[in-house]
């Protein structure tokens, strides 16, 4: 009698490509939330055309390329794609920047390239930086936090501003960003930007209504949304430890010693952290298994490079925020750094002198 | 007879299966950075295929005289000699387009569509043939800038023949078409990536027809003598 031997591994565990990115789209929901509850219904609704367009665009792609529609269509990596995508834009941006951005990062970025693990770059942010050059106006106006606005926003408005540019009392876009006082208002790291040009220090910029007490009005609470999410995706094993760790280091150690060197023009290291997209790009974003390094080492490095182009676009480049720039310029750095960090093969170089 | 197919020949290598935009991938710099309107891209074709023309016949005239070492200095003098001529000329009759076509103008010397058929074909035939095969060459890659240059238009700004009047003269302002109202500029369309996602797709494309075509004709008995074509003169 003859015992069957499997070969190693012998503890299994049957997860899927669904399955993970599931479990990425249910990390999301706490940023979602805070997304919701201090700017409104404006990303809810870009999120869900967003996933409409992705889905149908991965569906047509997929027929026309004859592969396996169902299994391919239903991994949810379209839907996270057009969550990302959903939460990163303006939540006042026009529709039609929702339908060719999803279109761009379904189709060219992700299906041209031979469709899911053959990405070089993240779908997501190309698809956000092709709309911010291409859309510089209609990508720039952010929002401000519900509580400034003079105007109460419902639903109903938001949708009419997002199909229509006006709300349904005749008001544009532009006059919903203007606070009581009549002046336009940017998000936090644009007013202070836009402040140490006019020779503002940060300390006075901090004063901006909208900043309010700490890092910005809801940008802090949708940052902590996303560091949440992302606790969890580290504890459920979804993501790696090393990117996050080092991108967020990275970007403090680069924003601690500009501080240090001039407190007057940096801002402080907990509002690179808190304002932007520095969390979710650190927890969603560059955790991107498929754009992104592979080992270990890779990672640490990819990181550390990602958060230093962070710091230097949002400090010196012409973008108030730069996680979609540094995520793409990474994604090219990539291969190379996987080329340096390769791991050492057990057996292999040991002892060996170089 | 023989002459006739020869010419046919040169035609469906120039314009089609040969094509300098859209399989030799030559000239892309020119290709890539002016064809944002179709008249900007017309502008350059027509100089273009225009020197194509002036060196095929001047190379294939001096084919005799130029000694093999040194033939490469005396094709880039002379076509270099053509395009001065085709910038003085623009500048002078055309001076709005020769502005907005800025570097690239002088820069069809380096255009390797042009030395390379120099090398390749004019200095290995006749003047007649030469100046055909230029002709052809030259249509080609005009088609592929005009194309792009459409694309490029009517997804960056909604318009057609923006701007005719900057090289036809003044009448041609009623030549624009304005396919559809933008009220904000597809940059990505009018900038450099746009003309190479434009041209990837273009280049798919004709593969795609080329695949068609494939597939529809008889399969042919394979034959024994198998060689690796370099180039389609033989």
């Amino acid at each position: 009698m003859a015992f069957w031997i499997a070969s190693s591994p012998h503890n299994h565990e049957q997860s899927e490509t669904s399955g993970l990115m599931r479990l990425v789209i249910y990390a999301t929901i706490p940023g979602i939330f805070a997304q919701w509850y201090f700017f409104g219904w404006g990303n809810l609704i870009h999120i869900s055309m967003a996933i409409i367009t992705a889905l149908v665009a991965e569906f047509s792609i997929l027929s026309l390329r004859g592969k396996k529609i169902r299994p391919q269509l239903l991994d949810g990596s379209a839907i996270l794609t057009a969550v990302l995508l959903g939460i990163s834009l303006p939540a006042l941006a026009p529709w039609w920047v929702t339908i060719i951005g999803s279109l761009f990062a379904i189709v060219i970025v992700k299906q041209l390239y031979g469709g899911l693990g053959h990405n070089p770059f993240n779908p997501a942010m190309a698809a956000y930086v092709m709309l911010l050059i291409s859309f510089p106006v209609q990508m720039t106006q952010w929002q401000p936090p519900l509580s400034l606005l003079a105007i109460d926003l419902q639903f109903s408005d938001t949708l009419s501003l997002i199909f229509s540019g006006y709300t349904p009392q005749g008001y544009s876009v532009e006059q919903i960003r203007t606070h009581v006082d009549g002046f336009t208002m940017a998000t936090p790291l644009d007013t202070v930007k836009t402040n140490i040009t006019l020779g503002l220090t940060v300390v006075e910029s901090m004063e901006s209504p909208v900043i309010g007490k700490h890092f910005g009005i809801g940008w802090e609470w949708m940052n902590v949304g996303f560091l949440l999410g992302g606790l969890f995706l580290l504890t459920k094993k979804a993501i790696h430890w090393t990117t996050p760790l080092s991108f967020l280091s990275s970007l403090f150690i680069c924003s601690f010693i500009a501080f240090i060197l001039s407190p007057d023009s940096s801002a402080s290291t907990m509002f690179h952290w808190f304002t932007g997209a520095t969390m979710l790009g650190a927890f969603f974003i560059l955790t991107d298994p498929v754009s992104g390094a592979t080992s270990v080492k890779g990672r640490l490095v990819f990181g550390a490079l990602a958060g230093l182009l962070v710091y230097l676009i949002r400090k010196f480049g012409g973008y108030p925020d730069a996680v979609a720039f540094a995520v793409l310029l990474c994604n090219m750095a990539a291969p190379l750094i996987d080329q340096y960090t390769r791991p050492r093969t057990y057996g292999h170089n040991v002892g060996v002198k170089k | 007879m023989k002459i006739d197919s020869e010419y046919r020949e040169l035609a469906w290598q120039g314009l089609w299966k040969n094509n300098p935009g859209l399989v030799q991938l030559l000239g892309l710099c020119p290709l890539l950075a002016v064809t944002s309107t179709v008249v900007n891209a017309l502008g350059l074709g027509i100089a273009t295929m225009f020197v194509l023309i002036c060196s095929n016949v001047a190379v294939s005239g001096v084919r005799n005289w130029v000694p093999k070492e040194i033939r490469i200095p005396i094709f880039v003098l002379i076509i270099a000699a053509f395009v001065t001529c085709v910038q003085l000329l623009m500048n002078a009759y055309t001076y709005d387009l020769y502005q907005s076509l800025g570097i690239f103008l002088p820069l069809i010397v380096t255009n390797c569509a042009i030395i390379g058929r120099a090398e390749a074909y004019a200095s290995k035939n006749p003047m007649l043939q030469a100046s055909f095969d230029g002709l052809m060459m030259g249509l080609g890659f005009l088609l592929v800038l005009v194309v792009l240059g459409g694309i490029r238009e009517i997804l960056g700004q909604g318009t057609l023949f923006d701007g005719a009047n900057l090289l036809l003269g003044s009448w041609a302002t009623e030549l624009r078409v304005e396919v559809y109202k933008l009220d904000s500029q597809f940059l990505l369309a009018i900038l450099p990536p746009g003309a190479f996602i434009a041209m990837g797709f273009l280049i798919a494309g004709k593969n795609v027809i080329d695949n068609k075509i494939a597939q529809a004709k008889p399969k042919q008995l394979e034959q024994a003598i198998e060689r690796v074509r370099v180039n389609f003169e033989s």
